[in-house]
């Protein structure tokens, strides 16, 4: 069986089980391993793709419910002309927020995600858009830091 | 970050092998041979290996190689695993090489113990917060050595005496005849000049990159998913293998039945191996169905059948006699009898996974005269050698390609490499068909063992009627991490394991009658290090304790310590330094307090101020932690930051809500609903004040983690009048 949907601007047909989640399909189909396995389960927030623009948990995804709509992983940021996520990369690189970066595709589709829909969040927004994403390197500090400082760049 | 070893303080000499091994390395015969990953500086950034693209780079030295294109790769002996151990150790090379860091690269060294042991352990491996230690005079001997072949190579191309030539910033320059060259075209013939052997390392004060932010190495790659870690190898034809372990540890299989497993769609093979029973498919959806669908029966005659609270009444009861001895001074019993008031506390610490976000995961390709192994390896010669004997291999058969950890915290550094071997014997199991991908779930994780151990503690000490601490009794009652492995004949001694009470017993304060004892505990859990190891509960024993003996004694607890520190000046220095920043003493909002901890590990000297408030909701929040940090040469004074920012989370997150329990020998955790690591709306504000020095650098991987436990602890006593002596806190209040 089939399953056909846009993946970073570029239709895809993997040939998978429907009910097979969307980061398997992702990382071992597709081949795209920028977006982690870290829970299975939706509780870390590592393997957070966009679907349709929407932050989603694509290990919580049958990969069969995203047919038709547009699938961006973070390896499609860069080319998908998307103002808050530009940011958000040159925040993150500015500040040095990484640490083992396993978490970090994760927490960038999410930052991402939230300045698209909010471009200046609050310390309030980021807990409730962020708590999702679990660092366990806790660069928390530096994230909080970045997405403010993103908020700036994109005014600028 | 990670294993504790209590070693000797950093040598300033490097041995004989290693003197040598700075030496001349000579032109490198077809660089792809070298493997690893390029992880470079600011710009576009290669997937993978640019070994091929470096031409024909050279190696003056065992740790650098210099190409046409003007690159310099540090190849790092260590496993970045977050600490920004690629960024530091690359600093360090660069210094003394006169590079410019825009031209810096680095890549995971291949397993050579003769040319990359960590010199403070005797073999290749990353633990201990030793990196940058271990390194220092190493590294800064290589780029020296370096940079001297580089500018004999000028010298003899421009026919002009060597001690005319300057190098800065990556530019060889003569500036009589108005000549300079870049390191690439000079590379070649430097790497054939013969290396000196008197180098002159540079003053402190000439210091251009050391101590400067320098932008991380591994940055760019790890924002765009570029980042290969071990779970992103991807060989042709490999198969995905989970494993079907006991619930029970110590547990083996009695038998299965694979028919169900063997009908999911996907999977091709299930075999049994020591750890249980392995299914092998074409995928990881797959893979785990077949588990599912796997029956399995286990023979737990030899298995854990207590539950953690029967395990920890049995340690309270050992608490209540004397253990072996691990500090004695003076006379504890007579102190405690003579004194004007004795006070007496116990506290309970509870199992700790480590949860590092990469679940443990390890690819194996093997053939019949060889094997190369793909993971986060942290111990990189226990590691081929384990591999190699499962395999029936010698060990230089066995090739490890090192990628990056997605964290690790302990959990890799297992001395019988444990996930690795289990890769092994899969690969093994099925005779070598396809390359296997062995991947653990969050479950497995969670419920697979190798935690913190679970301690009790039990504290007597006596005040004098000034208010002296004149006497102290401090008993730990918890399972061994070293005995029955390799480390056992360097680590316990008389019976008493480094590990359990590193922390307790070399306490900097002035008592004059002491006694640490330890009993030590059997059981099938296993146990392994987990970031600041015996630092993780003999701090929060030792800072809560003094805390509750400075009230006793009407004392501030600042200025307690202080007066039992006059023989410690770099402890006394970051206590003063983070009560000035954290302006101790001086008014707190309403609803506000403050606690304060110091401790010492791996050498370096760490000391902490947490605010704490209660929410709308009662919930206990930490708002703020201040942190002074001695770690001697601050060598990349931003990398330490993060260290502290990160341990301070960690290790906050840990005392909070983290605990492994067992209900008759089974975990009851599973994954990051019941395991609870800190997420950022608990995060405290941080600031970190790092103490200048000129000392050897020692390391901060783990030190930022021990004193935030108690501060923060020592802050709830000052806000509610509670003593939380049972970790987690979640146990007794909420947060």
């Amino acid at each position: 069986m089939s399953v056909t949907f846009e993946l970073n601007g570029r239709n895809v047909s993997l040939d998978v089980d429907p009910d097979m989640p969307l980061l398997w399909a992702i990382r071992e189909s597709a081949g795209l391993t920028g977006t982690k396995f870290g829970c299975g389960a939706a509780l870390c927030g590592a393997c957070t793709v966009h679907v349709d623009g929407e932050p989603t948990r694509s290990c919580s995804v049958p990969v069969g419910a995203v047919a038709g709509q547009r699938v961006t992983t973070v390896e499609g940021l860069e080319t998908g002309g998307n103002k808050a996520a530009k940011a958000v990369q040159a925040a993150w690189q500015a500040l040095d927020v990484v640490q083992c970066g396993y978490c970090q595709s994760g927490q960038i589709m999410s930052a991402t995600a939230l300045l698209s829909a909010k471009p200046r969040p609050t310390d309030a927004d980021i807990d409730e858009a962020m708590s999702g994403n679990l660092c366990r390197c806790a660069t928390y500090v530096r994230i909080r830091a970045a997405i403010h400082d993103a908020a700036r760049r994109m005014e600028a | 970050m990670i294993p504790g070893f209590r070693n000797e303080r950093p040598r300033t000499e490097l041995p004989a092998a290693s003197r040598r091994d700075v030496l001349r390395g000579g032109l490198l015969a077809g660089a792809g041979l070298l493997i690893g990953f390029t992880l470079p500086a600011r710009g576009p950034a290669p997937a993978v290996a640019a070994t091929a693209a470096a031409g024909d780079a050279v190696m003056p030295n065992a740790f650098v190689r210099i190409a046409p294109d003007n690159t310099v790769t540090v190849l790092i002996k260590h496993l970045e695993m977050g600490q920004g151990v690629t960024t530091g150790l690359t600093t360090i090379l660069a210094e003394e090489l006169d590079a410019d860091w825009a031209q810096m690269r680095a890549e995971h060294a291949p397993v050579d113990t003769a040319k990359y042991a960590n010199l403070l352990f005797g073999i290749q491996g990353t633990g201990g917060s030793t990196a940058v230690a271990n390194s220092w005079e190493q590294l800064r001997k290589a780029g020296a050595s370096a940079r001297a072949m580089l500018v004999a190579a000028a010298a003899e191309r421009w026919k002009v005496p060597a001690s005319e030539i300057t190098v800065s910033k990556g530019v060889v320059s003569h500036a009589a005849s108005n000549r300079s060259a870049r390191f690439g075209e000079l590379a070649e013939a430097a790497a054939k000049q013969t290396p000196p052997t008197d180098l002159k390392l540079k003053d402190q004060g000439a210091f251009t990159l050391i101590g400067q932010r320098l932008p991380r190495l591994d940055s760019v790659a790890k924002t765009t998913g570029r980042a290969q870690f071990g779970m992103d190898v991807a060989l042709p034809d490999a198969l995905v293998a989970v494993v079907a372990r006991p619930t029970r540890f110590g547990a083996t299989v009695a038998s299965f039945d694979a028919t169900a497993a063997k009908a999911v769609p996907g999977v091709v093979d299930v075999v049994a191996i020591p750890q249980g029973v392995a299914v092998l498919a074409k995928g990881m959806w797959a893979a785990t169905r077949g588990r599912e669908a796997l029956t399995v029966r286990w023979d737990e005659s030899k298995a854990e059948t207590r539950s953690s609270d029967a395990i920890l009444a049995e340690y309270r009861k050992l608490a209540a006699t004397p253990g072996a001895v691990a500090d004695k001074a003076g006379d504890a019993a007579a102190a405690l009898a003579g004194a004007a008031k004795v006070l007496t506390a116990e506290f309970d610490f509870p199992y700790l996974a480590h949860a590092p976000m990469e679940p443990l995961n390890c690819t194996v390709k093997l053939a019949p005269d060889g094997m190369e192994i793909w993971t986060g390896c942290q111990f990189q010669t226990v590691d081929q050698a384990n591999a190699a004997r499962v395999a029936g291999l010698k060990p230089e058969q066995v090739r490890i390609h090192t990628l990056y950890a997605g964290g690790s915290f302990g959990r890799r550094a297992t001395t019988n490499s444990d996930f690795i071997v289990e890769a092994v014997a899969i690969a093994k199991a099925t005779g070598g068909k396809a390359p296997v991908k062995l991947i653990w779930t969050r479950e497995d994780d969670v419920r697979g063992g190798y935690y913190r151990p679970m301690y009790h503690h039990a504290l007597s000490a006596g005040l004098d009627a000034a208010g002296n601490l004149v006497g102290w009794r401090h008993r730990i009652v918890g399972q061994s991490i070293l005995t029955g492995t390799p480390f056992e004949a360097m680590m316990v001694k008389d019976g008493v394991d480094a590990t359990s009470v590193e922390g307790a017993n070399n306490l900097p304060y002035a008592i004059p009658n002491r006694s640490v004892e330890l009993h030590t505990v059997k059981s099938p859990v296993p146990v392994l290090w987990w970031r600041s190891v015996g630092s993780t509960h003999t701090a929060f024993a030792v800072e809560t304790f003094l805390d509750e003996l400075a009230h006793a004694a009407g004392k501030d607890p600042v200025a307690f310590r202080r007066a039992m520190l006059a023989g410690e000046p770099r402890h006394r220095a970051v206590l003063d330094l983070v009560a000035e920043k954290a302006g101790w003493g001086t008014p707190l909002p309403q609803g506000r307090a403050r606690g304060v901890a110091l401790h010492e590990s791996f050498h370096s000297f760490v000391a902490q101020v947490a605010e704490v408030s209660l929410d709308k909701d009662g919930r206990v929040r930490v708002d703020r932690v201040v942190c002074a940090v001695d770690c001697g040469v601050p060598v990349n004074p931003d990398v330490i930051r993060a260290q502290m920012e990160g341990g301070i989370g960690f290790g906050l997150g840990a005392i909070m809500a983290e605990q492994v329990t067992l209900t008759e020998g089974r975990v009851d955790q599973s994954n990051f609903h019941d395991y609870t690591p800190l997420r950022i709306d608990r995060m405290p504000t941080v600031e970190v004040h790092i103490v200048p020095s000129t000392a050897a650098p020692t390391g901060v991987g783990e030190p930022g983690v021990p004193p935030v436990g108690p501060a923060v602890a020592n802050a709830v006593f000052a806000l509610t009048g509670r003593r939380v002596r049972a970790l987690p806190f979640a146990k007794e209040l909420s947060v």
